[in-house]
């Protein structure tokens, strides 16, 4: 009895670490390009603002479906949340996860609407080869 | 009055395990349930401030970044890769880099994101697969050699978008 126990309360331990409850930065319509050079980051970016450009030209950011154009009113929601904390739009970094497919035209009309509002870091991310 | 004394050969009270065993397996199965392979995922960093249109020093020509062109068809793959107006690579990355490693092999900085080396300026047709120009930063910014990463070049930015 005690062994398997001992074997259950690993397991449990070993799922509770890996458990990914962070639904922000997962979109299953967002099928991301793939590089052999993609490293996990080191440290955890500071401030990350995670857009996700699907495939049918829509983008979403917190679960909430716009457009290009329309990006612009939650990213003043987000400067906002930036000031209460005391940072501004160059310490945020923006986390664009575009489909393969998506045209590279529209990722940077993306950035250019956010260059607008002021951010100036970008993350463009990408799936490890072979995974 | 009856006391009960302990016999010889009493091993005490025995704790109900059924009660934890149950809640345990029950916490073991919402895990198992909820728990999901995600594949490792990572980023390319770009710092690209909006451009300043004030008149500045003139570059010093040095300075200058590559440039890298990507020409689409009308499907969006990939046609044609040009670096610096006048070095036609086909559609083929693994020449754009051996060109990369001979350009800039060792002149990279160490320390990624010390904002100092070499910048290479990505201008794509607007209907580009995005995959292809993650496939160019790759071709660009780093070689792979056995679990190692060379890197290349670090500081990436966009031209202005070309609309169609």
């Amino acid at each position: 009895m005690t062994s398997m126990i001992d074997m259950v309360f690993q397991l449990i331990a070993f799922f509770t670490v890996l458990i990914n409850f962070s639904q922000d930065e997962q979109n299953d319509r967002v099928r991301l390009p793939e590089s052999e050079l993609a490293r996990p980051a080191e440290s955890p970016l500071e401030s990350p603002i995670t857009l996700h450009l699907i495939s049918d030209n829509s983008i979403e950011l917190g679960g909430v479906p716009t457009t290009i154009d329309g990006i612009g009113v939650l990213l003043n929601v987000e400067l906002q949340l930036l000031k209460t904390k005391g940072k501004t739009a160059a310490d945020a970094n923006i986390i664009i996860r575009a489909d393969r497919n998506m045209s590279g035209g529209r990722v940077q009309d993306l950035i250019k609407k956010c260059q607008e509002m002021g951010f100036e870091k970008f993350a463009l991310r990408v799936k490890e080869l072979g995974a | 009055m009856k006391i009960r004394s302990s016999q010889p050969g009493d091993k005490g009270a025995e704790l109900n395990m059924t009660s934890m065993i149950d809640v345990v397996f029950l916490l073991l199965i919402f895990f198992v349930l909820t728990f999901k392979i995600v594949a490792q995922e990572g980023d390319f960093n770009i710092r690209m401030p909006l451009a300043d249109n004030a008149a500045g020093p003139p570059p010093d020509p040095t300075d200058l970044p590559f440039k890298l062109r990507l020409r689409a068809d009308n499907n969006g793959q990939l046609a044609d890769i040009i670096l610096n107006d006048n070095l036609p690579f086909g559609t083929d990355w693994e020449k754009l880099r051996a060109k990369m490693v001979e350009l800039v092999g060792g002149a990279a900085p160490k320390v990624s994101g010390a904002g100092e080396g070499p910048e290479i300026e990505i201008d794509l047709d607007y209907n580009l697969r995005y995959e292809h120009v993650i496939e160019a930063i790759t071709a660009t910014t780093g070689q792979k050699r056995g679990n190692d990463v060379v890197r290349l070049i670090e500081r990436i930015k966009f031209a202005p978008p070309r609309r169609n």
